[in-house]
């Protein structure tokens, strides 16, 4: 491979693994804050693609975005409101459960609603159109995905590290009861969380319909799978470790593809060999902890 | 300033509190005491809001001079009204620095610069905190994590201040030095619901005192009092 074409597919990597990051965070936030897959988060990354499909026919495509951001941030708050809240008390399996059941819901209401017929993403173009540096041809999208993921990661890092809310998180993930002891509402920090993981999951979904611009009601399917793959080689419950998998995996993917185009129709199964090689060598996650079951 | 009337906690089948009657005066340290599994905790985890199977009355007037019944509040609430729990086993989030779990322990309360007087007054309470502000939790001995758990409840400023065993597992030294605070505090005004194993320490510092047995209060009295009782002596100070 010329090292024009390695630079080019470099970027892709990027721009496919911001993408899983992005998506892989949220599971990962909740997993470590009530230990149980949130399996309905592929489909919020569903919702957002549909969102600024709609809200940029009516609105200059930033606002768009902020529109599609926030209501898909909102589902996902409602998602745990009704369908995970009332069983908090529960055994574990019940919400689990309960997630693949809200999936299912949001899937075929996506159908009923918008219907299955794939609709075009609202492209802005001059992300699309591709410049030229040097010898290599690159799309403005493959830069802009990593600065994006870039800068909504510091934020939410922030958040978690340096703000209260982000103190209750953490400290939430860790003993629930000495956490309410403190003065904390629970279902507030746990409804912030499903806020912001959404929030990145449209933002994923977003940027995701600008690159592969079909928007259908199981777009979030896939990526959301490869996502829940990329935040376990991470190790769930950690941040850090979410977006290191999800930048993993697009990688693998990318360039597996890239190094042996023979291959390229097994691309989707590269994600389970990743994940059955690193979970062999470390159960955990590449920078999970081992997370005990909580009091 | 808390009175509990007639309070029951059941978990499941386990009638652990049957028909307790307990009051607390402001101004004063009450303990309790009495064997394990006897039903101490359940008795001040029920204050703090954390027990789901409560009946009874727990009446508590607040700063702003109001009663309310405390059974059926969620712990945020009643933080906010002004009690504050140790809870057993100290309880430190070990995941965070010292630093941040005494943040934690303000975090019903907004005020950011009282918030960083208060540290800087648990700090001089506990100067080996201080030292190890940056220090994770879980890396703390004991006694400094015993110390982290008291100025952590203290952070949120409370009216009532609940300790759970705090010289649980911990060397008679640093078992006098707690002890040592806790008088202080008191006699800064702090109100006080002390539960302790070692009922001699308990005892010695108490306005008042009660003896829990599986669940019931079998005597009570003041501290002084309890201390030359010679049940209490037989059964709790070794005779
Ligand atoms: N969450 C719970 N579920 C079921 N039973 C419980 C629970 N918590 C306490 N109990 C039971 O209630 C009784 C009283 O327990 P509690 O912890 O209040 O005792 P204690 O006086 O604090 O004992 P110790 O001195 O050992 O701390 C015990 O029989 C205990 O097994
Ligand atoms: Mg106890």
């Amino acid at each position: 491979m010329t090292s024009d074409l390695f630079i080019q597919n470099l970027f892709n990597a990027l721009t496919v693994g911001s993408l899983y990051a992005l998506i892989a965070i949220g599971y990962s936030m909740v997993y470590g804050i009530l230990r149980f897959i949130n399996f309905a988060h592929g489909d919020i990354f569903m919702v957002g693609a549909y969102f600024i499909f709609f809200a940029a026919a009516h609105l200059p495509w930033p606002l768009a975005a902020a529109v599609a951001i926030g209501g898909a941030s909102l589902m996902g708050i409602i998602v745990d409101r009704v369908a995970y809240r009332p069983l908090r008390e529960a055994p574990r399996i019940s919400a689990l459960i309960s997630a693949i059941g809200v999936s299912f819901l949001l899937e075929n209401l996506g159908l009923v609603v918008f219907t299955g017929l794939p609709r075009p993403a609202v492209q802005p173009q001059w992300m699309v159109d591709p410049i030229t540096l040097g010898s290599i041809r690159i799309l403005p999208l493959s830069f802009l995905v990593p600065a994006v993921t870039a800068i909504l990661v510091l934020g939410l890092l922030w958040i978690v590290y340096r703000t209260r809310p982000g103190l209750a998180m953490r400290s939430i993930s860790r003993d629930i009861e000495t956490t309410r002891l403190m003065g904390v509402s629970i279902d507030r920090i746990i409804a912030m969380t499903f806020g912001l993981g959404s929030a990145l999951a449209a933002a994923a979904g977003i940027m995701w319909a600008i690159r592969y611009p079909q928007i259908h009601p199981f777009i979030g399917v896939m990526p959301g799978f490869k996502a829940f793959i990329a935040a376990v080689v991470g190790g769930i419950g950690s941040i850090h470790g979410a977006v290191l998998g999800g930048v993993l995996l697009g990688t693998v993917e990318i360039m597996a593809v890239a190094f042996y185009p023979s291959m390229s129709g097994y691309r989707d199964a590269f994600a389970f060999v990743l994940l059955i090689v690193i979970l062999l060598f470390k159960p955990t996650g590449l920078m999970g902890e081992k997370l005990e079951d909580k009091i | 300033m808390l009175e509990l009337k007639d309070l029951h906690v059941r978990y499941g089948g386990i009638h652990a509190v049957q028909g307790v009657n307990m009051k607390v005066n402001k101004g004063d340290i009450v303990t309790l005491i009495g064997a394990n599994g006897a039903g101490k905790s359940s008795i001040v985890r029920s204050i703090a809001g954390l027990v789901r199977g409560v009946s009874g009355e727990m009446l508590y007037t607040g700063r702003d001079g109001e009663t309310i019944n405390l059974v059926g509040s969620m712990p945020e609430k009643i933080v906010k009204k002004g009690i504050a729990l140790s809870p057993e086993g100290r309880r430190i989030l070990p995941h965070l620095t010292v630093a941040e779990n005494l943040t934690l322990g303000a975090y019903s309360r907004v005020d950011k610069k009282a918030i960083e007087e208060d540290r800087q007054w648990v700090y001089s309470l506990f100067p080996r905190l201080q030292e190890r502000h940056w220090q994770k939790g879980g890396t703390l001995s004991g006694g400094e994590q015993q110390m982290l758990a008291v100025g952590r409840a203290l952070m949120s400023r409370p009216d009532l201040l609940m300790l759970d065993e705090p010289s649980l597992g911990l060397a008679p030294i640093l078992v006098e030095e707690i002890s040592a605070i806790i008088k202080a505090l008191n006699a800064d005004g702090q109100t006080i619901l002390l539960i302790e194993q070692n009922a001699y320490a308990a005892l010695s510092i108490a306005n008042r005192a009660y003896v829990l047995e599986v669940g019931a209060i079998v005597l009570e009295g003041s501290g002084q009092g309890l201390l030359h009782n010679p049940q209490v002596k037989e059964a709790y100070l070794g005779g």
